[in-house]
């Protein structure tokens, strides 16, 4: 009987599992498919780019295109490559990134923790910031900028993603949050512990998975800005993305598509490998909320 | 000055009173329990002792200090919460010695407490672990022991054991009284279930819509309830309200009660004169399923116990007792006999009425009457 069983379900389940898996190589196929051109074509000589076609593997790797990307392209008149617009945007990508997650976390924290008056509304209306189109900010964080002094700077460009990250992080945060028992604060509360040190102590050191969730977020947010970095900042201090496009658009007589599929990896390479180190921190701190300590 | 008193403590949140002026005296040593329904204010009142809420008016006194102006952390009071509320990233060790740290108690001396605690409550193979590798109790003995490390003039426990289970709850019931009698603390409990109140307590005020409906020892309230609120929420199965009408017969004043086979009398000797001015009014007469019972068990004493006969409707046993469920004045009615005199649903049985706990109330302000 159980034989039987086994043999009726065996079948249609090796069926199911095959239409599973291929389709699956099928849609992961596609995916790669341009990490793949790009990949080859970076590899490749101008030579060998106009005499095989897209698809087709380079004749003789060569590194040149890399090195060319990175340090001698030309962006414009200045003919210095990538590197310096790469450091450009770590220089303000990180600092943007962890000021907005701390931020974001301390918010959270108040707004679950210590209630006011009024916190919903206050939430509600940071929530508002989640929806707001980056062009609409432009002019007024422009004005802002200036008023500050902080125009054309790396600290103005920090500035900008902070305040527009802060929408993000806080939500995430806020959410996070709220599963977490309110009692834990009143216990440190009353074991004596402060504002502050309830939330290094208690709050923080729960979060890891929501921190690597909006790291993440925050980092490809303001790693692959094009607009704002195109907006408020000009010449050598332009992110890496602005500089890309500026590759691209310059040419010389020739379209060298080696190098701009190079520079475009280089551009894209940080991000990329947030995914892979943190990647399935990512998944787990989104589905953190619906799992009970 | 007692371990506790809270004065005419009110709280308003805008137009809705929580708290309708709450005034308590606690002496050293006594296992308070705030008892009630949820919504009756009890959890706020505890709130607002612990100082993790404030009142709208009134006063807190901890030992003989008035502490309203105080944070939580200065009131000399220990917390324990419905969700034990753990620090789920520190060991059991750390999390006893938190507060203590919070407190810069030298690292030698919270070394010395920490153990001391860990042995009044048998879990120095626990001190290591992390909550989340712990059992319910196991939590629940952490978040004891977090408190006894404090040392505290007074312990506040919210609903500590509403969510273990049933059997789990017993013991830890057990272990939080032996706790009391061997620390010699003053505790403030709040529940809802009134078994723990009666187990527990040695003080219990029973609350309602923010008001102390009663305030007293255990088997005082449970003898005299003040009004038919805390009659029927203290006591398992709950006491008997038969509406019944105020009769004099021959000498003495009594109740008439009538069932499906006939109308009888209930003489009450001993309240005759309380019960004079209701005479041919109708009351509430509150009488408990144990005084009602078979007549192999009862005592026939000072003339308190009257055998009368009725029909039943309804056996329901639980083991050491049966219930028994009658119809009197349109009224169901529960007893409580020996298994083995249990008879079957239909049939007629011989009951006694011990009526020396019989109380009466009012029905119009639902007061005690008698």
């Amino acid at each position: 009987m159980a034989e039987q069983l086994r043999s009726q379900t065996a079948g249609p389940q090796l069926a199911g599992r095959i239409v599973i898996y291929s389709l699956l190589i099928l849609v992961a196929l596609y995916y790669l498919m341009p990490l793949f051109v790009m990949l080859t074509t970076s590899l490749k000589s101008l030579d060998d780019i106009r005499s095989g076609n897209l698809l087709s593997l380079p004749k003789s790797v060569t590194l040149e295109p890399w090195f060319k990307a990175w340090g001698e392209a030309c962006t414009g008149v200045f003919c210095g490559g990538l590197k310096g617009n790469f450091m450009n945007s770590v220089m303000f990508v990180l600092p943007a990134v962890i000021i907005s997650t701390l931020i974001g976390a301390m918010n959270g924290y108040v707004l679950t923790m210590w209630r006011f008056r009024g916190s919903d509304v206050l939430f509600t209306m940071l929530l508002l910031g989640c929806f707001i189109p980056f062009q609409v900010v432009l002019l007024p964080m422009a004005q802002t900028l200036g008023y500050l002094g902080i125009a054309n700077s790396v600290a103005g460009l920090i500035f900008v993603h902070v305040v527009y990250g802060l929408a993000f992080t806080t939500l995430f945060f806020r959410n996070f949050y709220v599963t977490v028992p309110g009692e834990l604060a009143k216990a440190a509360r009353i074991d004596g512990a402060g504002f502050f040190t309830i939330f290094w102590r208690i709050i923080l050191p729960l979060s890891p998975p929501i921190i690597v969730v909006c790291v993440i977020w925050q980092f490809t947010q303001i790693w692959n800005d094009f607009l704002f970095g195109v907006v408020f900042s000009s010449g050598q201090r332009q992110p890496i993305t602005v500089a890309l496009n500026n590759l691209v658009n310059t040419s010389t007589g020739v379209k060298e598509y080696n190098v701009d599929m190079a520079a475009a990896i280089i551009a894209g390479l940080p991000t990329l490998l947030v995914y892979v180190v943190a990647g399935k921190y990512f998944l787990r701190g989104l589905t953190a909320g619906a799992i009970k300590g | 000055m007692g371990a506790l008193s809270i004065k005419q403590v009110m709280k308003r949140y805008g137009a809705v009173e929580v708290l309708k002026g709450i005034d308590i005296e606690v002496d050293d040593g006594e296992f308070l329990i705030l008892v009630g329904p949820s919504g009756c204010g009890k959890s706020t009142l505890l709130n607002i002792i612990a100082g993790l809420d404030t009142a709208t008016a009134g006063e807190i006194w901890i030992g003989g200090r008035m502490v309203n102006q105080l944070s939580p952390k200065d009131r000399d009071i220990a917390m324990v919460f419905q969700s034990y509320a753990l620090y789920p990233t520190m060991t059991v060790r750390e999390n006893i010695s938190f507060g203590l740290q919070m407190r810069k108690v030298p690292k030698h001396e919270q070394d010395e407490i920490v153990a001391r605690v860990a042995k009044i409550l048998q879990m120095d193979h626990l001190l290591d672990r992390k909550p989340n590798q712990l059992s319910g109790g196991q939590r629940q003995r952490v978040a004891m022991g977090r408190a006894i490390a404090r040392d505290p003039a007074l312990f506040l426990f919210d609903e500590p054991l509403s969510n273990l289970d049933a059997k789990l709850r017993v013991e830890m019931r057990h272990e939080i009284k032996q706790l009391h009698d061997r620390l010699k603390a003053t505790i403030v409990y709040v529940t809802h279930d009134q078994i723990e109140a009666m187990t527990l307590g040695t003080l219990i005020a029973v609350m309602k819509d923010g008001e102390i409906r009663q305030f007293g020892r255990p088997q005082e309230i449970y003898n005299s309830p003040a009004d038919l609120f805390v009659a029927g929420f203290i006591g398992s199965p709950s006491m008997n309200f038969i509406r019944a009408p105020v009769v004099r017969q021959a000498s003495s004043v009594g109740v008439q009660l009538t069932s499906a086979a006939g109308t009888f009398h209930l003489p009450m000797v001993h309240l005759a004169d309380q019960l004079a001015p209701w005479v041919g009014k109708e009351l509430i007469f509150g009488i408990r399923p144990e005084q009602i019972t078979d007549t192999v068990v009862s005592r026939h004493v000072n003339g308190f116990a009257h055998q009368r006969s009725v029909p039943i409707e309804m056996v329901e046993p639980t083991g050491p007792d049966t219930l028994v469920i009658m119809q009197l004045n349109g009224t169901r009615v529960v007893s409580r006999v020996r298994p083995e005199q249990a008879p079957s649903p239909g049939s007629t049985m011989d009951f006694v009425f011990d009526v020396s706990k019989a109380v009466f109330f009012d029905p119009q302000t639902e007061k005690r009457a008698a």
